[in-house]
């Protein structure tokens, strides 16, 4: 198991120096397209240009390959054979969390993050039963995007990952960070990797089948509205559900009212 | 036995009162309940039948939402300088769209269950939040929470419904002012209209 967890440990950051580069080049070269493109009037976006334009890039990409593919495994696998599937590759995201919930001083999740890979990994058969849930140890949602965010890391412009989608410079700077601290990104048979790689990012699109139809039909702007939605959900999500809601009343005075979150 | 009458009274009394104007978190309970077990069991909404899943969300949704209130916090400040005509448009056209696409959603809903977060508030409070959680195997739970507001008549309705920590009523805001920019009120009008017509048309095909 050390073993094993040293050499997963190199190809990790190994892996996580190249994807760094990556971003990187990927943001720089972002940031220049939006400079080029016409930009609009909202000061989370002003690389709207080039958003709006990788935006409708994944969305074909997503309806060419992804997509199909995540409706043939809703298919073929039944429910119970999905649900192990969500569990198992859930289970191998704790241990990361719980690094995560630790960097953010979060000592008590941190705690039942790596109680919940202990027990899952063991009685829940390697993953595939979530049995920590039933015994009250809640998951959390934790990435080192957040952490830095929880740091005080501003999360700059709004920016559109190819392949990946909606996320912002920081959280984009953080993925390299995630993946370094992926247990699959650990597995050396590359054809092991990729595959597990493969089947998690299906099973996780095959979860969320309909939402495009939803935004599709929901929304005047597609791309707006996601746009919106990542950010209040990341907002959300850095400040553990802390956010405070305004509701005005836009009748009658002009007074704001506010209203916690609680 | 004097006073376990009084005490059967009391509660009988209370039980009353509750029926006529139930609070907060067990309005919310008692709908997400009813509606679910209406689509678990109706074979014809689980293939998508628009039309019936429509009837049901108008019979036992749309009464317990204020659809002015939400429409207000979508447009924003633009509401301000709308006629009251144009605000009842407004409130139409964006009624029809929720309720069609949210319903749609609806038609997805298979073996997921939903948690009812504890509640607590105050006598005198007139705006609340009842959290729920949609718990789906091996996925991340998700919470709905829903705001509610206390109107004259006693009576509690959603004015805000907020999935994953994202308001669905004022997610809108940035693209509809952006639609008044371009166009006025009346262009944001017109947009909504239009869409719409064309979901309608689809439907109708399909």
């Amino acid at each position: 198991m050390s073993t094993r967890m040293k050499t997963g440990e190199k190809a990790g950051s190994s892996s996580g120096r190249r994807s760094f580069r990556v971003a990187a080049a990927v943001v720089l070269s972002a940031a220049l397209l939006g400079g080029c493109a016409a930009t609009r009037n909202n000061p989370d976006d002003p690389l709207e240009g080039y958003n709006r334009a990788m935006f409708t890039i994944n969305d074909r990409v997503d309806r060419a390959v992804l997509k199909p593919a995540a409706e043939v495994y809703r298919t073929v696998l039944p429910s119970p054979a999905r649900t192990a599937a969500g569990n198992f590759f859930s289970n191998l995201r704790d241990p990361w969390i719980s690094v995560n919930n630790l960097l953010q001083g979060k000592f008590t999740d941190a705690w039942t993050d790596a109680m919940r890979f202990v027990f899952n990994s063991t009685l829940g058969l390697a993953g595939l039963i979530d049995i920590a849930s039933d015994m009250g140890l809640p998951k959390h949602d934790e990435d080192f995007g957040q952490t830095l965010g929880a740091w005080g890391v501003g999360e700059g412009p709004y920016f559109v990952v190819p392949l990946l989608g909606p996320s912002t410079v920081r959280d984009t700077l953080a993925l390299p960070v995630d993946f370094a601290g992926d247990p699959l990104d650990a597995v050396d048979e590359v054809r092991t990797r990729n595959s597990l790689t493969a089947t998690r990012v299906v099973d996780a699109r095959a979860r969320a089948l309909g939402v495009e139809k939803t935004l599709e039909e929901g929304t005047l702007d597609a791309y707006g509205y996601a746009r919106d939605f990542y950010l209040e959900q990341r907002r959300y999500k850095v400040s553990d559900g802390e956010t405070t809601r305004v509701y005005e009343d836009f009748d009658d005075g002009f007074e704001d009212e506010t209203s916690p979150a609680n | 036995m004097k006073r376990l009458l009084m005490l059967f009274c009391f509660f009988f009394a209370t039980g009353v009162s509750a029926a006529a104007a139930p609070t907060p978190d067990v309005l919310v309970r008692n709908v997400t309940n009813e509606v679910l077990e209406i689509v678990r069991a109706d074979k014809a909404i689980q293939s998508g039948d628009t039309a019936r899943v429509l009837g049901l969300v108008n019979d036992k949704v749309l009464p317990h939402f204020d659809f002015r209130r939400m429409t207000m916090l979508a447009v924003g400040r633009d509401w301000r300088s709308a006629t009251p005509e144009q605000q009842a448009r407004l409130t139409e056209a964006f009624r029809t769209l929720l309720v069609r696409t949210y319903s749609n959603a609806l038609t997805q809903y298979r073996d997921q269950t939903i948690d009812f977060r504890p509640f607590r508030m105050a006598a005198d409070e007139t705006r609340v939040q009842v959290r729920t959680e949609v718990r789906q195997p091996g996925g991340q739970p998700i919470g709905i929470d829903y705001m509610l507001e206390k109107k004259a008549d006693d009576s509690w309705k959603v004015f805000d419904v907020i999935v994953a920590g994202v308001s669905l009523v004022t997610n809108y805001r940035s693209s509809f002012a952006e639609e008044v920019r371009a166009g006025g009120v009346d262009g944001l009008i017109r947009s909504l209209e239009s869409k719409n017509r064309s979901l309608e048309a689809e439907q109708a095909q399909s």
